[in-house]
């Protein structure tokens, strides 16, 4: 992709490396509505990568693609530099792809355990399912996350948000995930519990993994992510190094599609920001 | 928690607020809904009982002769149950997936019909296996199973792969199989049935007596425990907080209790004088004076036990089982985990089929004729039992043997108005208000417990 080629600060300190993910010309419709149209996005190891834009902009849908939940009309997604047909979620993660969907996708009326192995339960060595031994897992992986947690006995609908929420980061993060997608992760979670999934965040990071942030909050974009990507109408308006532009910027790129001198534009720019830039 | 030392004393003064029962509840750990569902059972044959014993003439507390809680009763409202509860584990787990199967009733009559003509006619008439061969019994079931299975996947592939709702793919096959049926044989009725596959349905030969009810009630006793003592040396190999030890007891004790009275009362039921002398005939021997054969547990009744089991065992502890409930709860999130979801729906139906062939066998059986009418209705009954034994129509809640007892209380309803002498129109009325009331409770128990 043309802007990968350009030889911008963030993708120069890359070059020579291969990216986690590649996604190039990733495209999908829904009837006449273009959700995500001709977007090429790149995941590096050991990086955050922000995705930014307003209700609607094809955030979800993209991400989606990646991790197998919604079949896209065209576009390749390459890993670690090899073509990956992932076309349902057991493909994705297969490939070590784990999302938190902002649905959270927890099945209401099983517990935390269940929910936290769902699809890739323990099993006692006569092929049933190991309660006892999810249960015991459960606990520690949910012991780093919120540690007042207690109630993995009962259904998850009983649970608060970020209760629920927990449950869904402790299942993207129990399973050695290479890419770890996390889709508005802390919409529902108190500042503790939010400053303790920024501390996740950085820990995995620090043990590269490659990781896609969405997320509203230009605060937290800002303090976690390396780079960050702009969509609007499934467009990208422009990709940055987050130290390269400031928050009002990035404001001006979801509201406006104005692309500033420190991004560089996508297809999805004002025409004057690209000739601007 | 109850175990550790320094919560004690908290522990304590919350108990103490939530009083007695709560306390109880929590340390035992049982399911409230369960309890108030065999509460609500146990009242319904105390009931019965005063009814039935006035209506006699006899008191209250005679338990021997003809009321309600009586061993020759409570025997064949066992039989009469098995049926019925046998479809009703298969329709937990239909139901829960947000499906629904209209067909069983009608499958059951096409089943049993082709069961019927397998043994009755195509073995001996082509085949040239002599009537009353010992793989006739076998070879017949056999047929039933395949095929209830068979029709089981082809109506779960409609409804998982062609995407058709299950509300019309079974309600075609309510019309589909019922016409099936008459087909068969141009509706007429065929009997007589082997003799050993008659014993799938009950009767005094289709009883086990009293030795071996002893022993099955010995191996569920051992059962239990040892389902306990497992399950508590799991919590403490992973140092999960235990039930206090007396209430790991009493839950034994009980449950031994229970399993045991319900055969001292199925081997309190006598053979008729007329079976015992003519067993005797057949030995050479002349019948002494006061002889007493009991049934003991119905080979039915088994059946339909050991389906229980197994329904439950599938449902709580395979992973298959937890995938239903899950895909219950939420589809979608089921597909995202990556679950089959698919490949799930289809099995359902076909061990739905499974079931139903297997009912279909018990009911051949019994009436030792496959008629042209059997299981008709049978959906609607099946259907109630689940729903008043807790399963939510809008999915993902429900257990297997709440459906049973379901069962058990629509058929306790229905002998008992037989008993009564009530008419067959206001039985009908008293069942369908009866349904209603129970999923009426349940919905008011269910916000409460929110
Ligand atoms: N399954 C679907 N069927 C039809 N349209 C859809 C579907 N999923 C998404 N869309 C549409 O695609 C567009 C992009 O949706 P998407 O969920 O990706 O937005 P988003 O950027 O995640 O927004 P938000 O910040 O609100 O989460 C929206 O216009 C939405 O209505
Ligand atoms: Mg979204």
């Amino acid at each position: 992709m043309n802007e990968v080629k350009g030889g911008s600060a963030p993708v120069a300190e890359q070059q020579g490396k291969t990216p986690l993910v590649e996604m190039n010309g990733m495209a999908k419709s829904f009837g006449g509505l273009r959700a995500v149209d001709n977007v090429d996005i790149n995941l590096f190891p050991g990086e955050v990568v922000g995705i930014l834009g307003h209700n609607g902009a094809g955030k979800t849908v993209l991400i989606k693609m990646l991790s197998g939940a919604i079949q896209r009309d065209s576009g390749t997604i390459r890993i670690n530099g090899r073509d990956a047909p992932i076309n349902n979620p057991r493909d994705a993660k297969n490939f070590g792809i784990e999302t938190i969907y902002q649905t959270l996708a927890l099945a209401d009326n099983v517990d935390a355990t269940a929910n936290l192995f769902l699809g890739r339960e323990l099993m006692t060595r006569w092929g049933t399912l190991d309660d006892a031994a999810m249960e015991a897992e459960a606990r520690k992986v949910m012991g780093r996350l919120n540690p007042r947690f207690v109630r993995f006995k009962e259904p998850v609908i009983a649970l608060s948000g970020g209760q629920r929420q927990s449950v869904a980061i402790a299942r993207a993060i129990h399973f050695n995930a290479r890419v770890l997608i996390m889709d508005e992760p802390t919409a529902a979670l108190g500042p503790q519990e939010t400053a303790q999934v920024a501390d996740l965040v950085k820990q995995l990071k620090s043990e590269g993994i490659g990781i896609f942030l969405i997320s509203h909050d230009i605060h937290d974009v800002f303090g976690l992510c390396d780079r960050l990507y702009v969509i609007k109408n499934g467009q990208v308006v422009g990709m940055a190094k987050t130290s390269d532009v400031t928050k009002d910027e990035v404001l001006g790129m979801i509201i406006l599609g104005k692309c500033p001198p420190g991004a560089i534009p996508g297809p999805g720019a004002m025409r004057e920001a690209v000739a601007a830039a | 928690m109850t175990e550790t030392l320094t919560n004690a004393p908290v522990d304590q003064a919350r108990s103490l607020e939530e009083g007695a029962l709560g306390r109880f509840l929590k340390a035992t750990e049982l399911d409230t809904r369960m309890l108030g569902m065999v509460g609500a059972l146990l009242l319904i044959w105390i009931g019965l009982q005063f009814l039935s014993s006035l209506r006699l003439g006899v008191s209250p507390f005679d338990f021997d002769g003809r009321a309600f809680l009586s061993p020759r009763n409570l025997w064949n409202l066992s039989v009469q149950s098995s049926s019925i509860a046998i479809m009703a584990t298969g329709m937990v787990l239909v139901i829960v997936t947000r499906n629904i199967d209209l067909s069983v009733g009608s499958l059951l009559g096409f089943v049993g019909m082709i069961m019927g003509v397998t043994q009755a006619e195509f073995l001996s008439g082509v085949l040239g296996i002599p009537f009353g061969h010992s793989s006739v019994w076998m070879i017949s079931l056999a047929v039933g199973l395949v095929l209830g299975l068979g029709i089981g996947a082809i109506q779960g592939f409609l409804i998982a792969y062609a995407a058709i709702p299950a509300f019309i793919v079974t309600l075609g096959g309510l019309l589909v199989w019922r016409g099936a049926a008459w087909w068969v044989t141009s509706g007429r009725t065929v009997a007589p049935m082997d003799a050993t596959f008659r014993l799938m349905g009950g009767g005094p030969t289709g009883s086990i007596g009293a030795t071996w009810s002893w022993v099955v009630a010995l191996v569920a006793c051992l059962g239990v425990v040892f389902m306990l003592i497992s399950a508590r040396r799991q919590r403490i190999r992973f140092n999960f907080p235990l039930r206090p030890v007396w209430a790991e007891a009493l839950l034994g004790s009980v449950s031994c209790a229970v399993i045991l009275g319900a055969v001292w009362i199925a081997n309190s039921y006598p053979w008729p004088i007329g079976i015992v002398r003519r067993y005797y005939q057949d030995l050479g021997l002349e019948a002494p004076e006061g002889a007493f054969i009991a049934h003991g547990i119905a080979i039915p009744v088994l059946i339909a036990i050991v389906a229980g089991v197994a329904v439950t065992f599938i449902s709580k502890r395979t992973r298959f089982g937890r995938y239903v409930f899950a895909i219950g709860g939420n589809p979608e999130a089921a597909v995202l985990a990556g679950i089959n979801t698919r490949w799930v729906t289809m099995k359902i139906f076909m061990l739905m089929g499974l079931l139903v062939a297997i009912s279909a066998a018990v009911s051949t059986a019994r009436l030792n004729a496959a008629t042209n009418a059997q299981g008709t209705l049978d959906e609607l009954l099946v259907i109630a039992a689940a729903v008043i034994g807790g399963t939510s129509l809008s999915g993902g809640v429900g257990t297997v043997a709440g459906a049973m007892i379901g069962a058990v209380l629509m058929q306790s309803l229905a002998s008992g108005m037989i008993l009564l002498g009530v008419d067959t129109p206001l039985q009908n009325v008293v069942v369908g208000s009866v349904l209603v009331l129970a999923v009426w409770l349940d919905t008011v128990y269910r916000r409460r417990s929110k």
